[in-house]
This record gives structure tokens, C-alpha cells and sequence, in this order.
């Protein structure tokens, strides 16, 4: 090959991408970097409900990453293409409601699919032997290369020397010897190389970066499934689970209550599309009803809201219930006790 | 010089930045855009969109619940 190879790489914000691509962009390759949203990234969505005026919004990790390499990132919103992984994963759900080797198969067939049309010859990923107990597998890793079309073009520039000959390293578009053979689930190895290239402010492992792999997340994504009588979602209900107390009194409906102010203002975003409540008469939080709730459900969930309220411990407390037809009516009732709430109403 | 709107409010990123380049993707060279977002994460993102990519970032301003960015369109498209 007489021109530069052009190689694109799945980017996540990560330690394990940031030095995959420094490694072959210091043997001559141009990178580009793609980055998925699933709808189910973590990428700091919580601290920016959350706490909206408290701190410093946190970076894109992806984007930072992108900068310090000085690469471009392409950003792609694969949320609708993504649910047939969510909802039938061929390799089966992980500990939780995780997909992460067909969701792995899935990046990189849109990367091939990418470099075939943008005229890029290979592509780059983070992947070490050993690192995750699903996706990254001695016996799981060749799955990925077959069963996303990848092949012989995937190259995993860490753990390439653990791994067999790939095409970039036959055809000499890298040196197989300046490549890596890290493996299983110690970063020290990544952390010295990070060190040897200078990055030091990169993102810290921190139990992931989706929202499937979280226990919590994903029993309210199930708790969904089940009471819709379907595995569907849309990118509000994804959202919606990431914010607020979920709390289901009955079947037919769950009551979404603001744990603090920037919750607050975030779901108040979805009040034309929901039935919501608030309270009028003690400071109180924004709440959403999520199903099809009969007058005594409302009522109920008056009295729940009203328990997370400053007038828990009143006779009486006043709310707004405001409906779809933007229609809203005064509500009196009496909050509910700790007793009233029992625990199995907790997603 | 035209600006063009973008409404990208009630958006987390980075839905923001996807929306910033896909309309971006469309723009000629020099076109303005001026993003609209309630994320202040927005604020971070799009401009570190905008460095890597080649686009220029003429003001980012908050008014209200609203984080603003202005940019411009450099010569190389979204890339």
C-alpha cells in the first residue's frame, strides 16, 4: 500500500480505545474514531439531572478521548437499531440485562459496514483477552470477528500478539512486533503504557458504561417489559429509568417521584405527556404517573407523593394532578405512613 | 451570513452533539448554527465537537434554562 492506511476505531471514552489507537497512529495510520449511542450510555446523564447547578458538568469521555489523540469522532445514534440487541440477544443477557457479546458482534459489524463505505481499510478496538467476563474471552473474541463480518479486519492492537495474524499486520499496514499481548482483568498493564504516553487524566473504570450492565437499571427495565406485556421501550422510558424514585402501588401503573431539584426540573420536561402531580401546599416533588390510572389510583398516588413531601407528617396534604388533556384538578389527601409503603412497591 | 436554528432542548448528551453533527452534515461552509440545549453538558461537548472536527465556535451564552452555542461551519464538513 503506497498511501496512508486508514483505520476507524470504536472510541467508548475508555482507558482500553484511547491507547488501542495511539498505538497504531504511532505506526503511521490515520484513525478516526466512531462512537455508538445506545440510548443506554452512562456518559454522566445523572450528574446532568442531577446535579445541574451544584458542579461542573462532566465531559464527554468519547470526545475527550477524540481530542487528545487529535482524531475526528463520529457520533452515531443507534437507539432504534439497538433494541433488536436489547430484546434478543443471541449469546444471551449477562449478569443483569446486559447483551454485551452481541452488543460487541453489533459495534463492530456497523463498523464494517462504515469502513466499506467511507473507503477505510480496518478496524481498531480496545478488546484485551481476558478483560470482561462476556464479550472479552479468549473463545468470544473470534464470535465477534466471525459473526460481525469483521473477520481478518478487526484488530485488537493490545492483545493482538495473544490473538492470530490479522490482515493489517499480514499486509504490513502495522508492525505485529510494536503491538501488545495484554491479558485478563488487570489495567496495570494499560495504566504503565497510559503513563509511557503521557495520559493521565483519563477516564477511571468505573463499573462500566451502560446502564444494562447495572442491577438496579435493570430490574426497572424489566419491571417495564413485564407490565407492558412486551420487551419494548422508546428513548423516553430508557431515560426516565435513569431518573427518579420508581415505586409500582399496582399492576397498571408506577408513580416516577423527583429525588431532588434537578430531577425535578427534568421531568417536568415530560409533563404533557404524562398524568403528574406536585404538591400545593408543602414543598414537595414533581411526580409522573406511567400507565393507565383509575381516580383511586391517582388518589393512591397523591398519597405516596405526599409522603415525599414536607407535609408528610400532616393530616393533609394539597396536590395538582394535572391530566394528558392538560386539564388539572386540586387533590386533599392524607400521606401515606412509612407502614402504608411496603418495600416490594421499590424497583 | 445565515444562521441557522437548531432545537436540541431536553436532550442529554450526547443527543446534542449528534444532532449538531447531522444537521452540520448538511451545511455549507461559513453557515452558522445555533444550537438551543437544556443540557449544560452542551456547553463542554459541542465545542469539543466542533475543535476536532474543524468548526468554529463563535459563542456559547446560557439565557434562562437555555445553554447556547453558536458556531460556524469550517471548510472540511462534518468530517
Amino acid at each position: 500500500m503506497t498511501r496512508q492506511p486508514k483505520a476507524v476505531a470504536l472510541v467508548s471514552g475508555g482507558l482500553d480505545s484511547l491507547l488501542a489507537v495511539k498505538v497504531v497512529q504511532d505506526q503511521g495510520v490515520h484513525v478516526e474514531g466512531i462512537n455508538f449511542f445506545t440510548g443506554f450510555c452512562v456518559e454522566g446523564h445523572t450528574h446532568a439531572i442531577r446535579k445541574k447547578e451544584k458542579a461542573k458538568p462532566k465531559r464527554n469521555n468519547a470526545l475527550w478521548v477524540a481530542e487528545q489523540l487529535g482524531i475526528k469522532l463520529h457520533i452515531l445514534d443507534i437507539i432504534e437499531e439497538y433494541k433488536e440487541v436489547v430484546f434478543n440477544p443471541k449469546h444471551g443477557y449477562g449478569a443483569n440485562l446486559n447483551p454485551c457479546l452481541d452488543c460487541k458482534v453489533f459495534m463492530v459489524r456497523k463498523a464494517h459496514e462504515w469502513i466499506t463505505r467511507n473507503g477505510f481499510d480496518f478496524i481498531v478496538t480496545g478488546e484485551v483477552v481476558g478483560q470482561r467476563p462476556m464479550s472479552q474471552r479468549r473463545d468470544t473474541m473470534p464470535v465477534v470477528s466471525r459473526e460481525s463480518g469483521a473477520d481478518d479486519l478487526l484488530l485488537r492492537p493490545l492483545s493482538a500478539r495473544n490473538l492470530p495474524e490479522t490482515i493489517p499486520e499480514r499486509e504490513g499496514w502495522v508492525d505485529r512486533e510494536r503491538l501488545y499481548g495484554f491479558s485478563g482483568r488487570s489495567r496495570k498493564p494499560q495504566m504503565e503504557l497510559a503513563h509511557h504516553f503521557g495520559f493521565e487524566d483519563y477516564a477511571q473504570p468505573a463499573g462500566g458504561c451502560c446502564f444494562l450492565t447495572d442491577a438496579n437499571y435493570s430490574s426497572k427495565l424489566a419491571d417495564l417489559w413485564q407490565f407492558r406485556g412486551s420487551k419494548s421501550y422508546e428513548i423516553d422510558d430508557i431515560m426516565l429509568l435513569k431518573v427518579g424514585r420508581h415505586l409500582r402501588p399496582r399492576p397498571n401503573f408506577k408513580v416516577i417521584i423527583a429525588r431532588e431539584e434537578g430531577e425535578g426540573r427534568f421531568l417536568q420536561g415530560y409533563r404533557k405527556q404524562y398524568v403528574n402531580l406536585e404538591t400545593l401546599s408543602h414543598p414537595g416533588p414533581l411526580a409522573l404517573i406511567d400507565g393507565e390510572a383509575s381516580e383511586e389510583d391517582i388518589q393512591l398516588a397523591a398519597r405516596l407523593v405526599a409522603r415525599y413531601s414536607k407535609g408528610r407528617g400532616d393530616d393533609r396534604v394539597e396536590l395538582q394532578v394535572s391530566g394528558l388533556d392538560g386539564v388539572s384538578h386540586r387533590l386533599a389527601v392524607v400521606p401515606l405512613s412509612a407502614a402504608e409503603v411496603p418495600e416490594s412497591w421499590y424497583l | 451570513m445565515k444562521t441557522v436554528i437548531l432545537d436540541a432542548r431536553r436532550l442529554l448528551c450526547p443527543m446534542p452533539v449528534i444532532r449538531v453533527q447531522d444537521r452540520v452534515a448538511d451545511l455549507e461552509p461559513g453557515t452558522r448554527l445555533e444550537a438551543f440545549c437544556t443540557d449544560p453538558g452542551a456547553l463542554i461537548d459541542i465545542p469539543a465537537w466542533c475543535r476536532i472536527n474543524g468548526h468554529r465556535v463563535v459563542e456559547t451564552r446560557t439565557e434562562g434554562d437555555d445553554y447556547i452555542v453558536l458556531l460556524e461551519v469550517g471548510r472540511n464538513g462534518n468530517g
